[in-house]
């Protein structure tokens, strides 16, 4: 099981989780109009406020990106959790764990940098390197909660005659679902910031505002980007964690 | 006979890459995109023969796995450390050949049966060092060997010729500085993170009741993306900046080194905080009790029974902090902070693969270097607390 996150399961339920939501929303809604704002905090700027895309644009733009990356990355990485840890692909699960474990020393951002050029420039090399790389922890996952299903419980699944098929899904998966969305939290939260980045292999997304204020010596349109993106991973990692302990099976 | 079936799966993906992707491109210049050449028709008969004797001893070792493990196994790692070797050879004397009676602007690139092999053989290796050996220092060890193996061809001169090298030999002297930087971005932050954040972790040790506010604050550290905390630091910091300019001059400003720093400390802060913390609430109260029973002080008890107890799980709090340090530090070239993200972007702008990988490479390689070497210390600490 990777660890950046793992302790949260352990804290107490938090109540910010609706509030920031709104205030990301209300954000993204009224940044358009915030110029008063930035002119009177940063004085003496041409452009106050990012404006060659909508930030409605832009968001929409980086939750396709991340969401399709992380719908692709859960598809293949559960399956070959799954093959890893079945009789049939028992024999792989060494080096599965291992290339998951080592690629994730792999920086985003190189990931990233290396995939992107060899596909083109654009929106899809920008998916199929966040799919890539955001299948690592997925798969670490699968696999670590597969196993922690005690053997008694597989036997009694067993001995109440459930086929193959019925104890994966109705007894494995159930029992693993808690690990699995931790590690599907890792890697939706690391590819909204590979997804940041994702704006210099030419793929739209909050991170253009920010590399744009970078170029352009803006500080206004870093910070209009960077608040947003930042919020939009907060209240990721906030819904993720209240699916974590939904998905606990001592939530009874 | 049974097979090994990975090692089979594996050559046969590695094998369909050779067959139907290009393995070099020659290009007349950087802006055309060239003459895709694949790796039969790259490399002499001799390298051909070579090759292909190595593989089909592969196939032999991997077809019949069961009845010698041990020795198979063994031969396996030399073959696939002799073909990954041949394959990185021929393609630099490729670009060698190749480039004689050619313009000073023509250039050899890899192409992706080049890499699909390299990646091949890699988890090939790995999948026998797996079976072999389930102890950290064979495997460190022979990763370290093959990787030096692979850098005495580089130095060699073998290699001279390819574009990424002749990248290299243009930028020799901006690619260490940049590699310096690099590593001082990751171990200036390494020791302010160290100071912050193991006496706080010695906090939620001894203050239940703050423990959990202090994870989930450090959390949303680690949750923002890299590139938004670096620019939320560059307004404060370069206000701060202008405001006094006694820190200006001690280089405080919006971009640059300063908010780089910062980030990392902050990204660093919740692996070292809470390690420490699951370090510490790891030691077995019994132990603690027994060293009482011997009469042992306080002092004592925490050097001599408590830190050699946690330190394994404070290391890997270190590892993941230094992983993840040096990969950070390649976003942190885009607000000015140097280091090899300055290639990887300046790269990207100009559509010169050949710059971003002389940037993502070595940064690749820096950070699985960090990793196998903290691993190391982390079993090696494991070891002495147990004895």
């Amino acid at each position: 099981m990777i660890g950046s996150r793992s302790l949260s399961a352990s804290l107490p339920r938090t109540g910010a989780l609706p509030w920031l939501a709104a205030l990301f929303v209300a954000l993204t809604l009224f940044m358009g109009q915030s110029a008063p704002l930035f002119e009177w905090l940063l004085p003496g700027l041409d452009n106050p406020v990012y404006d060659r895309h909508s930030f409605p644009d832009l968001v929409l733009d980086h939750v396709v990106l991340v969401a399709a990356s992380s719908l692709i990355s859960v598809f293949i990485g559960v399956s070959a959790g799954i093959f890893a840890t079945r009789s049939v692909g028992q024999e792989f699960k060494p080096v599965i764990s291992a290339v998951s474990a080592i690629g994730q020393t792999f920086p985003p951002a190189a990931v990233l940098a290396v995939v992107a050029p060899l596909a083109g420039f654009g929106f899809k090399p920008a998916l199929v390197a966040l799919a890539l790389y955001g299948l690592l922890p997925i798969v670490q996952n699968t696999m670590a909660g597969l196993e922690t299903v005690p053997s008694a419980t597989l036997e009694a699944a067993r001995g109440m005659g459930l086929s193959k098929r019925e104890i994966l899904t109705r007894v494995e998966l159930p029992l693993a679902m808690r690990v699995i969305t931790a590690g599907i939290r890792v890697s939706v939260i690391v590819n909204i910031g590979t997804a940041t980045i994702a704006s210099t292999v030419g793929a739209r997304s909050l991170g253009t505002p920010i590399i744009s204020g970078l170029v352009s010596q803006n500080v206004a349109y870093v910070l209009q980007g960077a608040i947003l993106v930042a919020l939009l991973a907060i209240v990721t990692d906030l819904f993720f964690e209240r699916l974590e302990r939904f998905f606990s099976v001592d939530r009874n | 006979m049974k097979p090994n079936r990975v090692i089979v799966t594996l050559l046969v993906l590695a094998l369909a890459a050779t067959l139907l992707l290009p393995f070099a491109n020659l290009a007349e210049n950087r802006l055309v995109s060239g003459t895709p050449y694949r790796f039969w028709s790259a490399l002499t008969t001799g390298q051909l023969v070579a090759a292909l004797a190595l593989t089909v001893s592969l196939t032999g070792m991997a077809v019949s796995w069961y009845k010698r493990p041990v020795l198979n196994g063994n031969a396996t790692l030399v073959c696939c450390l002799c073909l990954l070797l041949l394959v990185i050879y021929a393609a630099g004397d490729f670009a060698t050949r190749s480039l004689e009676d050619a313009g000073p602007a023509a250039r050899v690139s890899l192409s992706s049966a080049f890499w699909a092999q390299i990646f091949c053989l890699s988890l090939m290796m790995i999948d026998v060092l797996q079976r072999m050996t389930r102890s950290i220092f064979m495997q460190v060890f022979f990763a370290l060997f093959a990787f030096a193996a692979v850098m005495l061809l580089f130095f060699s001169g073998a290699l001279d010729q390819l574009s990424i090298m002749r990248e290299y030999a243009n930028r020799q002297e901006a690619f260490a500085g940049a590699l310096v930087q690099h590593m001082m971005l990751v171990i200036s932050a390494l020791g302010p993170a160290l100071v912050i954040g193991v006496p706080l972790g010695l906090l939620a040790l001894r203050r239940l009741r703050l423990r959990s506010g202090l994870f989930s604050t450090l959390n949303v550290f680690q949750t923002v993306p890299s590139i938004a905390l670096f620019g939320l630091l560059v307004a404060p910091l370069s206000a701060l900046g202008e405001a006094v300019p006694l820190f200006r001059d001690l280089g405080i400003r919006g971009i640059g080194s300063t908010p780089a720093i910062i980030a990392l400390v902050l990204y660093a802060l919740l692996p070292i905080a809470r390690n420490t913390y699951a370090g510490f609430a790891q030691v077995p109260t019994a132990a603690i009790e027994a060293a009482q029973g011997m009469g042992m002080t306080p002092q004592q008890i925490l050097w001599r029974i408590e830190v050699p107890l946690a330190l394994p799980v404070l290391l890997s709090g270190l590892r993941i902090v230094v992983v993840q340090s040096i990969g950070l530090a390649v976003v942190a070239a885009l607000i000015g902070a140097g280091g090899l993200g300055t290639f990887v972007f300046n790269g990207l702008g100009q559509y010169a693969i050949d710059l971003v990988l002389l940037g993502a490479i070595p940064t690749i390689i820096l950070a699985v270097l960090a990793d196998c070497l903290l691993q190391l210390l982390v079993s090696l600490s494991r070891r002495k607390g147990v004895t």
